[in-house]
């Protein structure tokens, strides 16, 4: 029963990280990056639910956490988007790299 | 193992292969609108992992939040500013990128692959297995109060935040202009957006 190991779980909730890193590089746009960013907020609300169902003692704190999670990724998302749209208005365009006045 | 077991793990495979599916088209597909298309199917896939976590209400607030809500935003924030075949040719012309990129994912997941493999989990004794929903609302009204009422804090002050960004700044308001000059306003930036 693959779907009654810990391990199974955290393999997926790595696989989604690594895809959400892949993309976050190699993206070549403000959406794509916030994509991929949502990616590895999903692989880590995997990770505590399958902490919280083989590991925790208590059921609720996983659920409490990913729910945290799922909050934040929607208040991260509304800025964000509001963020490209100001920046598409300024500069015309959705590329990091044109992006320059605020280079390190 | 029983018809349903084999029927259950059939399933669980099948949410699996669907979010490693959507995660693979979000981040290999060349045009933006593809690459939320394929977030919403990896978010599908998710929510029933959830499932299999033993959550029912998280299942339905993940298709409700993740698919219902953010997949939109992303779709409307790609369809308001947005240029399509640019950004498509310049995803395959930087390899720079692709190698840099590829070099660190891999390194990640070695690294953690290891950590996964090599720990030796142990079980906490379990006091009681109630998943419900009902408990889940007396814990985040007894003992995740403040953070509950702090999250809807931060999602009024983002939403506040995101129409301000959106209007054009602090400065750049638009406060209460005469009839005459928003037809005018409107009228220039429908021109803009189709140069």
């Amino acid at each position: 029963m693959i779907s009654n190991h810990l391990n199974s779980y955290l393999i997926l909730a790595l696989f989604l990280l690594i895809a959400g890193i892949y993309g976050l590089i190699q993206h070549r746009s403000f959406i794509g990056m916030l994509v991929s960013t949502e990616l590895i907020l999903n692989g880590a609300g995997i990770n505590f639910m399958a902490f919280n169902r083989f590991l925790a003692p208590d059921p609720a704190v996983g659920q409490v956490i990913t729910l945290f999670i799922m909050g934040i990724a929607a208040a991260e998302a509304a800025i964000v988007v509001s963020f490209i749209l100001a920046v598409f208005r300024k500069y015309r365009s959705i590329d990091p790299d044109e992006v320059k006045e605020l280079h390190g | 193992m029983t018809f349903y077991q084999i029927i259950a793990e059939g399933l669980f495979f099948a949410f699996v292969i669907l979010v490693i599916l959507g995660s693979l088209i979000t981040i290999r597909a060349k045009i933006l609108m593809q690459t939320v298309l394929g977030l919403a199917v990896a978010f599908l896939g998710v929510a029933g992992i959830y499932f299999y976590l033993g959550s029912m209400f998280l299942t339905l607030m993940q298709i409700l939040v993740y698919v219902g809500a953010i997949c939109i935003v992303l779709i409307f924030g790609i369809m308001v500013g947005y240029t399509p075949t640019e950004v498509a040719e310049k995803a395959i012309k930087d390899w720079r990128n692709k190698f840099l990129a590829v070099l660190s994912a891999v390194t990640a997941f070695l690294l953690i692959l290891a950590c996964v493999l090599k720990t030796d989990w142990i079980p906490a004794v379990a006091d009681d297995r109630n998943f419900s929903a009902a408990h889940l609302g007396q814990e985040f009204l007894y003992t995740y109060c403040l953070a509950f009422e702090l999250i809807s804090v931060i999602l009024l002050i983002a939403i506040i935040g995101a129409i301000i960004l959106a209007r054009g700044g602090a400065g750049g308001m638009i406060t209460d202009p005469p009839a005459g000059k928003e037809v005018a306003a409107v009228q220039e930036e429908k021109g803009e957006a189709s140069t």
